[in-house]
């Protein structure tokens, strides 16, 4: 029998695992996977409703609305010169965009198991779909936003765009790895530990209130200096509050804020991938 | 012919129970002694899978140490009974779960259709499933695009192609997955069952488009199956997983014969010595078996079956008395009656060696049950045992293309046909 030397196999199943196995190219030949999920998850979220996309502006929109009037106009949050409403739904909008792809990308192996039961592609590609597919939604908040934008430039208000914001798909970028690194720690943990997924629910509601969603990150310094720390030490407040600098020119920015907050993304990205390898190949005898 | 796939100690331990507090503890101790590198402590525990013994153990051993090759252009079958490994050393080959110890090395690639059908989404049109079926399976769009007229067409759902898959009838949903999955190009298929799904017609479509794979374009195809009629006439070649462990290696016929036999001393034949000993007979032998072969051996369905029955008497009028059979089936039905009434042979004082011929083709396959009776004087039965004897017929070769399923019905007779005009 003429056994080929080790080199010649096209690949190899084994028991063992490298610390990280990322395959590029195999990722590349799946490309079209990738981008069939992505329509898949864009086209079918609406089917068989009236409004069809026009919910993905609908959440947005009402919930800035319902900002506006809880935090601005009862409980008085100073937004500065800018309008409340657009300052809402500019952090919303943002916000919602980390909101989703982490609370999709931790539920990958679950809510895959039937194919990941059966078939074997790179199962990165799942979590990589999500967050392009809510990108494509965020594209469609971000119009909303405009348009709103234009309403009050107008009608006078006190805004302009930072010439920073030809920086803004990355901060965008930042924000989507942000959330898949953190989906994909909780995804693989989440397989044996069913503890998480309630953490993660309620977890990520009150992350929102640490990430200077609904404030400027000024104002907490101002009024709670003692714990805001909490606010500080967390990335998503460093990219909401860029971004409204980006485009509202309000709030702050700090090199600090940005460097600090690229690191623990690639940080935490680094560690996602790691711990997802890992659980791919076995977590199907777990789940 | 060169190796294609090389698997060596292929080993797969799952625990059972549930997933508890327990769990975290093991997880722990595992980690705690990789870093001081040691070994895993839970590997070394662990009881073979036999699922009707209770084991001491928390860990099983759902493969254990499954070593093969298949070379180029082969088809293999994988036979077992069920829990025996097969499914796990597919999910193993096809990458949806990894080995716990050993490796599989492969020069081309694997696609599997563990289950046809994956991830098609209910919302989308059939077109756009076929597009998303295909690209999970390993497609890129160019080469659906390609094949996606013969897909349409394959499948036999031209008018609904447009339609979501929701509406689909599960017939239909059946047809267009494997219609994709047939035209997928992987160097390797791995097929898992796929006769068990689909009218007869479209069974014949399957099990044809697998022979082109296999035989046309000269693919390598991992095939699992409890049919063994399928088995036998697809593969070359074929391994026996028992417990876990591959105890069979070899030729078809020797694989399935083997997997049928099991590991004992397989005979169709009884032999009762003082058992039942009266005043009128003794019975001494039963014996079943295919015309041209012996006891040892498995009975098929397309060979004539003899039953010979060895009966000693000992009453002065031999004449009088005569062998019945009742046949049962393994649902317990009783079949039909026969005996030697109206032939022209007659028992004799002494020892009978009875002779009942089977025409071939008239047993379908299946596991079935005798009951002997001694009838005295053609109006009472003297002597009744149930099921003096069982037995199993099994499917014989049919030709590739033919439909490999179980005709309906109890029997399959060969009846005489003519063509009149």
């Amino acid at each position: 029998m003429n056994t080929p030397k080790d080199d010649t196999w096209l690949y190899t199943i084994s028991s063992k695992h490298k610390l990280i196995d990322f395959n590029f190219k195999e990722i590349w030949r799946y490309r079209d996977l990738l981008l069939l999920f992505v329509k898949r998850d864009v086209v079918t979220v609406y089917k068989q409703t009236i409004l069809g996309p026009l919910w993905y502006l609908i959440q947005p929109l009402f919930t800035a609305l319902t900002f506006t009037l809880i935090f601005n106009k009862v409980a008085n949050i100073e937004t500065g010169t800018v309008p409340p409403f657009l300052f809402n739904l500019a952090g919303i909008s943002i916000w919602g965009y980390f909101n989703t792809c982490l609370t999709a990308t931790s539920d990958t192996f679950k809510s895959n198991a039937a194919v990941f039961g059966k078939v074997y592609f790179p199962r990165i590609i799942v979590p990589l779909s999500i967050i392009i597919s809510n990108l494509v939604k965020f594209g469609i908040q971000l119009l909303i936003f405009i348009a709103f934008y234009m309403y009050y430039v107008l009608n006078d208000a006190a805004i302009h765009i930072d010439s920073s914001v030809v920086f803004f798909p990355l901060l965008v970028l930042l924000m989507g790895l942000l959330g898949l690194g953190i989906g994909m720690i909780i995804s693989s943990l989440v397989t044996k530990y069913r503890d998480l997924k309630f953490l993660v629910g309620f977890g990520v509601q009150l992350l929102m209130y640490v990430s200077a969603v609904m404030y400027p990150l000024a104002l907490m310094r101002e009024k709670l200096p003692k714990i805001a720390w909490i606010v500080e030490y967390n990335p998503v407040a460093y990219i909401i509050e860029t971004a409204r600098f980006m485009l509202l020119g309000t709030g702050t920015f700090s090199w600090f804020g940005i460097l600090y907050t690229v690191i623990v993304t690639f940080v935490v990205l680094f560690f996602g991938i790691i711990i997802f390898n890992r659980t791919e190949k076995t977590f199907i005898d777990t789940v | 012919m060169s190796v294609i796939l090389k698997a060596t100690n292929i080993s797969k331990q799952y625990r059972l129970g549930l997933v508890g507090t327990g769990t975290i503890s093991h997880d722990l101790n595992r980690w705690w002694h990789r870093v001081r590198g040691k070994e895993d402590p839970y590997l070394k525990i662990g009881a073979v899978n036999d699922r009707s013994a209770k084991a001491d153990s928390d860990y099983v051993w759902a493969l254990q140490d499954i070593n093969f090759e298949v070379q180029k252009g082969e088809v293999l079958g994988i036979i077992g009974k069920n829990g025996a490994g097969k499914s796990t050393l597919l999910k193993i080959l096809s990458r949806v779960t990894g080995p716990t110890t050993g490796d599989i090395k492969t020069k081309g690639r694997i696609a599997s259709l563990l289950e046809v059908g994956t991830g098609f989404h209910p919302e989308l049109t059939g077109k756009e499933n076929i597009y998303l079926n295909g690209a999970i399976l390993g497609m890129s769009k160019a080469e659906i695009k390609a094949k996606e007229a013969e897909i349409i067409e394959f499948s036999g759902c031209a008018r609904y192609v447009d339609t979501p898959v929701k509406r689909y009838s599960s017939g239909m949903r059946v047809r267009l997955a494997f219609a994709v999955a047939a035209f997928l190009e992987p160097d390797i298929l791995v097929i898992d069952e796929v006769l068990a799904v689909g009218d007869a017609e479209f069974q014949k479509k399957a099990i044809g488009k697998m022979q082109d794979i296999s035989k046309g374009d000269g693919r390598t195809v991992l095939f699992v199956s409890h049919n063994m009629a399928a088995v036998k006439s697809l593969c070359t070649r074929a391994i026996v997983l028992e417990h876990g462990t591959s105890v069979f290696e070899g030729g078809t016929d020797e694989a399935v014969g083997y997997y049928l036999k099991g590991k004992g001393d397989f005979s169709n034949r009884k032999q009762f010595g003082e058992l039942y000993n009266n005043e009128t007979f003794q019975l001494n032998q039963i014996c079943i078996n295919n015309e041209l072969k012996t006891f040892k051996d498995i009975l098929v369905e397309n060979e004539v079956i003899d039953l010979i029955t060895e009966i000693d008497l000992k009453t002065d009028s031999p004449e009088d008395y005569h062998i019945t059979y009742h046949l049962y089936n393994e649902m317990g039905e009783n079949m039909f009656a026969f005996t030697h009434w109206r032939n022209d042979i007659a028992l004799r004082k002494g020892i009978n060696k009875v002779l009942c011929k089977i025409p071939k083709y008239f047993l379908q396959s299946g596991q079935y049950f005798l009951t002997f009776l001694v009838v005295e004087k053609r109006k009472k039965a003297i002597f009744i045992e149930q099921d003096i004897l069982n037995f199993t017929v099994v499917d014989g070769n049919r030709v590739i293309g033919d439909y490999m399923g179980k005709e309906p019905g109890y029997i399959r007779p060969d009846f005489k046909w003519e063509n009149l005009k």
